[in-house]
């Protein structure tokens, strides 16, 4: 009996700070939309500048907890919010996670900066050794101080949001921001708090656990894991809830550590990963989330020309070579991953960048690749790679399985929950037997990957190995680009927009869902497979979670729907970190930062940056004799380098230059002439076609009209109801929009555009005409079908380009 | 047998009845018109008959057979198909892709063995978006993206369409042009239903007219008779309920 209560003691001590912690994630995830996937990483350097003040610096703890707490969280929470959060009102679910994860990743790496890793920091317990009696147990101060903040939280916040104007209005803007905002609260000064409060009690639970975990950044950062598991009780939404959850999560863990047999190895990691098996199963019994609608995503991912994808493999296998042909064997081992874990980028471009669906665990599948290449591969034998693909593929699946209802943030967490029980528990697992099949993992520690034989040729050294990635990335991603080509692909990209429109159209969205993930998964075993054969030996720390997401995220960076995309992120992760993290220390620090500052300015450019750099070279792709010399100009340099008549910097910089200096000129040679663009300018000024967007309307411009339309023999515009107020700027655009291809190409369409100008201005005539009191709504009406004619007469415009649309 | 029949639906959000009892009635190569105020529950109304409501009471029924269990692709699979007031596009794909999805979704399941493209191409034909077939959807105005839309419910060749304001956004012409396309498709068998606000369109091509009020059917019958109903007209201009106050 005393043992339970102990170890319920320890539960409860551990569900007051899951309490703490998910309570602030739900609180900025109601009031602002977004789930912080960086709530744990606020609290991990909360403790750490605790431990600074506290430990390091012999800051007496009261002074200590009180910078922390309510001056250094709440003012981060503050500036979070401002610089980073409040961008993001209106962007997709992907893009906001993409943007936390960025931060995570940052905080972690901003850490492992500040604070040197390997260093021990031992942090005491608040009243380290002190105890209270309650007759039949004892209760630590620790335990008792912890306990007591969580109903202190919990009072206050319920104060706070039932008894306070702020708290009042944090409440409306969860129900209808729109709505708040008209009745006069301020959803920024909400969001403002929001954060502070949140990351105040990340830092709490931060301080609060840090003596009972070691001071480090990844551990503490994955708290985020444990509190989500109890959010995900109150659905995200409901506080009441959340604290059940954590005292759900708290107990069992409590008791797991209590009674679960300490010497067997197969439970040994079941208690830390008891959080996310909760949290997966909680997921499993929710219901059905709502089928997508409308996302109105703003990214748009082309589908891939086949010539473009030919020369992108080809480009692929090249540099594969000309890195075997320049590196030495220190090189090449380090620069080896750009395209064995490119290719578990890749296998995220189907999925996300396609489908839609969001998979925090490829890294994971990637790992079960290289376990199963390590145990069926061990002669060399090709069928390790094939195996590695095809378990991948089916744990894929099986994983897509019961998930397959979720998505957006739910289905990330439930993957995310996915790759940390793998890390915490099944990797860590020795040799078992699951009915007839025998399943060896890294077998407690690491396993030997042989390298492959096939052909009569063993890929031996790491040169070989580093070409074997590059060609399997590039079939990789021709296949990926296949994918995308077939009416697989077109579904898949169908349903990202609207899964409710497919299902309506009779589509199953069960088979596409486990499909894609399968596909994904197996990529991603192929991509671990060629990754640990290049190690040599795996373990299970390469396949984490946390290793895992500056991928995913460079990734959705680059471009999530584009094979490039997964380029950039090998390229970035693998090949620019390291190489210019060799010109020094504060390089390498900066380094530590960056793909997390990368991606928070994802926010922005929601497509990711491959497009633009692909718009940035378009000149150069265009002029085939500046693309040609510049190919010269780089095997020239390749051959001198070949030569030894340089090292390996000298060679890095003379292709930049050949490749800026061809970009130069082709930019240069793609300009018009200087006269030519002065009259462009004129043109474009004096232009009727332009009239309403480069000069203001004046109703003088209706007779010049006039004079344009009697060229072309059509009837004067000229009424007296279109008098110019009456036709604000808006509308006056409009006029433009539809005079520009009647004013050009005159035909049918200009009788139907002149029809809708005098329905214009007839309506001006009525109360509450265009630009009247019924304001933006009465102008669409009117605007929108007229536009409407002058498109469906003209459906497009000689050059090509299609008819803007419609409305002001 | 009507090819579909809703029988005394009933869904209610929190304690807002949003469909209260409503039943309707479609018949094969019939268009059958759905009016209402806004915010009377047609739209609604049509997420309840496509499965993405399910409804607190009532039954749907497709063909005689009893749709109220069945998800979404399931429904669709009876010859079920719908667009959408607020389209539902496939944004990264162009008309001739978006149509062409439809298409590959129907022969899956329906073993048909009709190429694809050609049925695509036939759609895009009959529905006048040749002009605009290879233009990425979202470039499109409003009226054409309603086209996609019925091109690709034509796509899933229904026995029952199901069309919310598919004439919004479109000019005097092209609905006209809509209209005949309507006459045409119900006339090859389809029971046609459609949500629509404007009037003269739905008195012209509609054989039946229901009238949906908060949530309550107020009215049925043929146009001219519907349009002369005394509660139809309070529902639209508040007559009595102006008189009351």
């Amino acid at each position: 009996m005393e043992k339970f209560l102990i170890f319920t003691i320890v539960g409860l001590s551990l569900s007051a700070i899951y309490a703490v912690i998910s309570s602030g994630l739900v609180l900025t995830y109601t009031t602002t939309g977004i789930f912080n996937f960086a709530h744990g990483a606020i609290g991990m350097l909360a403790a750490f500048m605790y431990w600074q003040l506290r430990f390091a610096w012999g800051w007496p703890a009261p002074v200590s907890l009180v910078v922390v707490l309510f001056v250094l969280a709440p003012l981060f929470g503050l500036l979070l919010e401002r610089v980073i959060m409040r961008g993001l009102v209106g962007t997709s679910e992907a893009t906001k996670l993409v943007v936390s994860i960025s931060l995570l990743v940052a905080m972690v790496g901003l850490a492992n900066v500040v604070w040197e890793p390997g260093t021990s920091r031992p942090m005491s317990q608040f009243f380290q050794g002190r105890q209270v009696d309650l007759g039949v147990t004892t209760i630590t101060y620790h335990q008792a101080i912890t306990i007591a903040t969580a109903v202190l939280v919990a009072i206050g916040l319920r104060f706070l949001l039932y008894r306070t104007r702020i708290g009042v209005s944090m409440r409306a803007n969860v129900d209808d921001r729109n709505l708040a905002l008209l009745n006069g609260a301020r959803p920024d000064r909400v969001g403002l708090i929001s954060w502070a409060i949140g990351a105040s009690l990340a830092a709490v639970g931060g301080i609060l656990i840090a003596p009972a975990l070691t001071l480090d950044p990844g551990s503490l950062s994955l708290l985020i894991v444990n509190a989500y598991a109890a959010a995900i009780f109150g659905r995200l939404r409901s506080l009441p809830m959340t604290f059940v959850g954590a005292i759900v999560l708290g107990l069992v863990e409590g008791y797991l550590a209590g009674y679960l047999p300490g010497e067997n190895q197969y439970l040994a990691g079941l208690r830390p990963a008891a959080a996310v098996i909760v949290l997966f199963i909680v997921l499993l019994v929710m219901p059905n989330t709502r089928l997508r609608t409308r996302s109105q995503l703003r990214e748009h991912f082309p589908a891939p020309s086949v010539g473009g994808m030919l020369a992108l493999a080809a480009a692929v296998v090249v540099a594969g070579a000309v890195m075997v042909t320049t590196l030495d064997t220190s090189g090449l081992i380090n620069y080896a991953p750009i395209f064995s874990l490119g290719i578990v980028a890749l296998s995220l471009v189907p999925l996300v960048g396609f489908a839609g669906q969001i998979s925090l665990a490829q890294l994971s599948f990637a790992g079960i690749g290289a376990v199963v290449a390590a145990h069926h591969g061990a002669s060399g034998s090709p069928l390790g790679l094939v195996l590695a693909v095809v378990i991948a593929a089916v744990v894929g699946g099986l994983v897509a399985l019961p998930i397959r209802h979720l998505s957006g943030i739910y289905l990330a967490l439930a993957t995310a929950a996915f790759a940390v029980a793998l890390d915490r528990w099944v990797f860590i697992l020795p040799d078992f037997d699951l009915g007839p099949v025998h399943i060896s993992l890294f077998g407690l520690g690491s396993a030997d990957i042989a390298p492959l034989e096939a052909f009569g040729y063993t890929f031996g050294s790491p040169g070989s190995r580093l070409m074997l990635s590059a060609v399997a990335f590039a079939l990789a991603a021709l296949v990926v680009a296949a994918v995308r080509w077939s009416s697989f692909g077109r579904q898949l990209v169908a349903m990202r927009d609207s899964e409710a429109a497919c299902a309506t159209l009779g589509l199953n969205l069960m088979w596409p869902r486990i499909l894609v993930f399968m596909l994904s998964a197996g990529i991603a075993g192929l991509g671990g497979a060629l990754y640990g054969m290049q190690l040599g030996t795996v373990s299970p720390e390469r396949f984490n979670l946390i290793t895992g997401l500056p991928l995913f995220m460079l990734v959705v960076v680059g471009g999530a729907g584009l094979v490039g995309g997964a380029l950039f992120a090998g390229i970035g992760l693998y090949g620019l970190i390291p190489l210019t993290s060799s010109l020094g220390p504060v390089v390498a620090k900066i380094n530590a930062v960056s793909p997390g500052l990368t991606g928070i300015g994802l926010g922005r450019n929601p497509s990711g940056v491959i497009p633009l750099m692909r718009e940035g070279v378009r000149p150069l792709r265009e002029d085939r004799l500046v693309l040609g010399a510049m190919l010269a100009a780089m095997a020239a340099i390749y051959a001198a380098r070949l030569a030894d008549v340089y090292g390996n910097w000298p060679f890095v910089l003379l292709l930049l230059v050949a490749f800026l200096g061809a970009s130069a000129a082709a930019n240069l040679r793609a300009r018009p002439p200087a006269d030519q663009r002065a009259a462009d300018r004129r043109t474009r000024a004096d232009d009727l076609d332009w009239v309403g967007i480069t000069t203001p309307w004046t109703a003088a411009h209706l007779s010049c009209l006039d004079d344009a339309f009697s060229g072309d023999g059509l009837p004067p515009l000229t009424r007296p109801a279109m008098a110019a107020p009456v036709v604000g700027g808006a509308s006056a655009a409009t006029l433009a929009t539809i005079v520009l291809p009647t004013a050009t190409d005159g035909g049918t369409g200009s009788v139907e555009g002149l029809d809708a100008l005098h329905h214009l201005a007839a309506d001006g005539d009525g109360p509450g005409g265009p630009g009247g009191p019924d304001g933006p709504g009465g102008d669409d009406r009117v605007a929108a079908p007229a536009v409407g004619a002058a498109a469906a007469s003209n459906g497009r415009s000689a050059d090509g380009t299609e008819v803007p649309r419609g409305g002001a | 047998m009507a090819a579909l029949e809703v029988d005394e639906v009933t869904k209610q959000y929190g304690g807002h009845r949003v469909l209260d009892r409503a039943s309707l009635e479609a018949e094969s190569g019939q268009i059958t018109g759905l009016i209402g105020p806004n915010g009377a529950g047609k739209t609604t109304m049509f997420n309840v008959i496509t499965g993405l409501t399910a409804p607190d009471g009532g039954r749907v029924r497709l063909g005689g057979r009893d749709v109220t269990g069945l998800r979404l692709h399931q429904r669709a699979r009876t010859g079920l198909a719908r667009t959408f007031q607020q389209l539902e596009l496939f944004s990264m794909l162009t008309v001739r892709e978006n149509i062409r999805v439809a298409a590959d979704i129907h022969r899956r399941w329906s073993g048909d063995k009709q190429s694809c493209a050609a049925v695509t191409d036939a759609i895009i034909e009959r529905v006048g978006l040749g002009a605009v077939a290879d233009a990425r959807v979202t470039t499109l105005p409003t009226g054409q993206g309603r086209l996609v839309e019925l091109g690709r419910a034509l796509a899933a060749r229904p026995s029952v369409l199901l069309l919310d304001e598919p004439a919004s956004g479109q000019d005097d012409l092209e609905t006209a042009r809509f209209g005949d396309l309507l006459r045409e498709l119900a006339e090859d068998g389809a029971a046609v239903v459609l949500v629509e606000h404007d009037m003269s369109l739905v008195m012209k091509v509609c054989d039946r007219v229901h009238v949906l009020d908060l949530g309550r059917m107020i009215a049925a019958g043929d146009p001219a008779t519907v349009q002369a109903d005394p509660a139809v007209l309070d529902a639209y201009l508040g007559t009595s309920r102006a008189a009351a106050t």
